[in-house]
């Protein structure tokens, strides 16, 4: 864990260099802001990481010594099949393309990505498939 | 769903009771991440030959002075769509969105991506983004025509009127969707679903890779996304953000596009570079030399690749040279150190060259050469002197030719057996590498020529007194050399369909990442079992027991390795 937050810290670290450096160089507003968010993006997602490796035990997959039997347990639900994506990029196409054919497109997709949003979650709740 | 209670060393799996979907609907409701990765395959390559085809089409056009052949609007549709897809629709997704579906989570001993659902809405996002694109052809206007840039204000409704372009933007705010999906999906199953053992540096440098370009996609395709919404914005809703008439700045499009842009160049090559990575050591029976290198070479390559955006608008006068320079200067350095490392992993091995190891060798002479023309042009004064030349087209068709054809297709070569269970056939590969290797050259070295002596471009035709009709028919030649070359890939995957050879578990022999530990193609959730990870190279430890037998090689340096 504390390998993928050192990444990511490292991440807003060396974009705080450059936008220092840019800053400075350049006062130029569009790319300040851009360096500055992705920064930031780094530094959120590797403030995580590493807070939570901070404390909490190496994980099997952290030590080097870890016999595959340290993994046993549930490692996590997995999904078989489920129409629901199909339906939802479909739906989402068609928002799309409701921007240049007309809402009545945006309409029919928007109740598309509507369905599948509810399908989705409720195939989540019952665990089951769909 | 499964819940997958037991992780080794056998997979446990209950007895299905409901009844499985077939056919087409078993398809289009799989989440499983190979099904969505052969889908991203396939999808990507078949956006490849169209592309292809189109880039044909137009170099027939070049082939003449004062040229009949196509209109002018057609012509710049075709190389737009050419562009567009060959970025966005077939170099990204075939290694983000085939390989890195197909073999990371094998790689990492994962039962499949973390969020298979949200997997399968990335495919299908980008498919349907895809066709969107393409659909711009059968519009009364046709199909975007500005460039794959889109610069602004060329691209604002005035200019650009008509329903391809909007249809282009809505594509590639899907097909951007798409990427961030699954660089989501790519960092969280290797930071969350590894193997026990598995440690973030024993994954393969494929792995790390995809890694890295999960992470710029997070950093690069929000950019490129509001951009597009603030375009579309422009042109329909009356919003002045690129407009001077409203008090909006065209060069705003620039900075946003290009902060997206060139990171996106790294997000086509990173992972062809960790498919390299993986190729060299198999067919070298050596472990990988500088691990450790390779992975900071890759982070660093990221880093820089976002702080060089403005080395594209030297020419617009008001961007920071010196620093943008600078920093485009710099990315030479780790890349000359993958390069070393690359070397070193190839040094004293025993080489063996079947079409994979190839199309990794023809990657690293091809990349080599149009990286150091890049390092030309990173100087502002050349820089200034070729900008929008034929120069600069051969300098990024070489790069990308590089990564996303030689790399790519080696990967496709090496990986088909795991992913299909059977083998491509060497011969036709071998004639496939070849022809498509001198092609290559031949259609880019007189693109370099023409460029220094100024054709600027994006030009329908040219005018026959200026000496440039003898070097676009040799590049024309060379274009159609390579696509005679695709003729014989097809042909190799129609024969290995035909007439199927099994590849077996391991058909490299020397396979040293876990998915050559499982069948071809892999069962359901990946594994039977797993072997005890101890290095970075798992199965050639299972195969071949610690330490390996190649432990007398020497390393570049005089040091034994391992």
């Amino acid at each position: 864990m504390r390998i993928e937050g050192y990444v990511m810290l490292a991440v807003a670290v060396f974009f705080g260099v450059v936008l220092a450096l840019y800053w400075f160089t350049s006062y130029e507003d569009a790319g300040g802001l851009m360096l500055l968010a992705t920064a930031a993006l780094g530094s959120l997602i590797g403030g995580y990481l590493y807070w939570w490796s901070r404390r909490m035990n190496p994980r099997p997959e952290d030590r080097p010594d870890a016999e595959l039997v340290d993994g046993a347990g549930n490692v996590g639900s997995f999904p078989d099949t489920s129409i629901w994506p199909f339906v939802l990029g479909i739906g989402l196409a068609g928002v799309g393309l409701g921007w240049v054919f007309g809402a009545w497109l945006a309409v029919m997709g928007g109740a598309m990505a509507l369905t599948a949003f509810v399908g989705v979650i409720v195939e989540s709740r019952r665990g089951g498939v769909a | 769903m499964t819940i997958l209670d037991e992780r080794a060393p056998v997979a446990h799996h209950p007895p299905e009771e409901r009844k499985e979907p077939w056919g087409v609907y078993k398809w289009l409701t799989s989440t499983d991440h190979k099904v969505i990765g052969k889908s991203y395959l396939i999808t990507s390559v078949l956006f490849f030959l169209m592309a292809g085809i189109m880039a044909l089409l137009f170099r027939v056009q070049l082939t003449s002075p004062d040229n009949g052949f196509l209109s002018q609007s057609t012509y710049n549709e075709l190389f737009t769509m050419h562009g567009s897809m060959m970025m966005y629709l077939f170099a990204g997704p075939f290694a983000f969105g085939g390989f890195a579906n197909a073999i990371v989570p094998i790689q990492v001993g994962a039962p499949d991506m973390a969020f298979p659902r949200l997997n399968a809405l990335s495919y299908w996002i980008y498919a349907a983004g895809g066709f969107i694109m393409l659909s711009g052809f059968i519009t009364a206007g046709g199909a975007a025509d500005f460039g794959w840039v889109a610069y602004a204000p060329l691209s604002n409704a005035v200019n650009s009127p008509g329903a391809g372009a909007d249809l282009w933007i809505i594509a590639l705010v899907l097909t951007g969707f798409s990427a961030i999906f699954t660089g989501v999906n790519i960092i969280t199953t290797v930071f969350y679903l590894r193997a026990p053992g598995m440690t973030m540096f024993r994954i393969p440098i494929f792995t790390w890779n995809m890694v890295v370009t999960g992470i710029l996609i997070l950093i690069a395709f929000p950019v490129l996304t509001s951009a597009l919404i603030m375009l579309f914005a422009d042109r329909h809703l009356g919003t002045h953000i690129f407009e001077v008439s409203g008090g909006g700045v065209p060069v705003l499009w620039q900075h946003l596009f290009w902060f997206f842009g060139h990171p996106e160049v790294y997000i086509l090559a990173l992972p062809y570079f960790g498919i390299v990575t993986e190729i060299l050591p198999v067919f070298s029976r050596k472990p990988v030399f500088g691990y450790k290198g390779l992975f900071f070479a890759t982070l660093l390559i990221a880093g820089l690749s976002t702080g060089v955006w403005a080395h594209h608008m030297f020419t617009t006068g008001v961007v920071l040279l010196p620093f943008f320079s600078g920093m485009s200067f710099l990315i030479a350095v780790p890349t000359g150190i993958k390069y070393f490392a690359w070397i070193g992993t190839m040094w004293r091995g025993k080489l063996t060259f079947p079409t994979p190891m190839l199309f990794a060798v023809g990657f690293l002479v091809v990349f080599l050469a149009g990286g150091l023309s890049g390092v030309l042009l990173a100087s502002p004064p050349i820089d200034f002197f070729t900008h929008d030349t034929y120069f600069v087209v051969a300098h990024f068709h070489q790069v990308l030719f590089g990564t996303a054809i030689f790399a790519g297709f080696g990967g496709l070569y090496y990986w088909f057996p795991k992913i299909t269970g059977r083998m491509l056939r060497d011969k036709l590969g071998r004639v496939h590498f070849w022809l498509l290797f001198w092609g290559f050259w031949v259609q880019t070295i007189p693109q370099y020529i023409v460029g220094l002596q100024g054709m600027p471009r994006r030009v329908p035709t040219y005018p026959a007194n200026l000496g440039w009709t003898l070097y676009n028919r040799i590049s024309t030649a060379g274009a159609f050399m390579i696509g005679l070359s695709f003729a014989f890939f097809l042909v190799n995957l129609w024969v290995s369909w035909r007439k199927p050879v099994a590849a077996g578990d391991n058909p490299w022999v020397y396979g040293q990442a876990l998915e050559w530990a499982t069948s071809s193609p892999a069962p359901h959730h990946n594994f039977h079992s797993i072997p005890p990870i101890r290095s970075e190279r798992p199965t050639w430890d299972m195969n071949f027991g610690e330490p390996p037998p190649g432990a007398d090689i020497e390393g570049p340096t005089g040091v034994t390795v391992r």
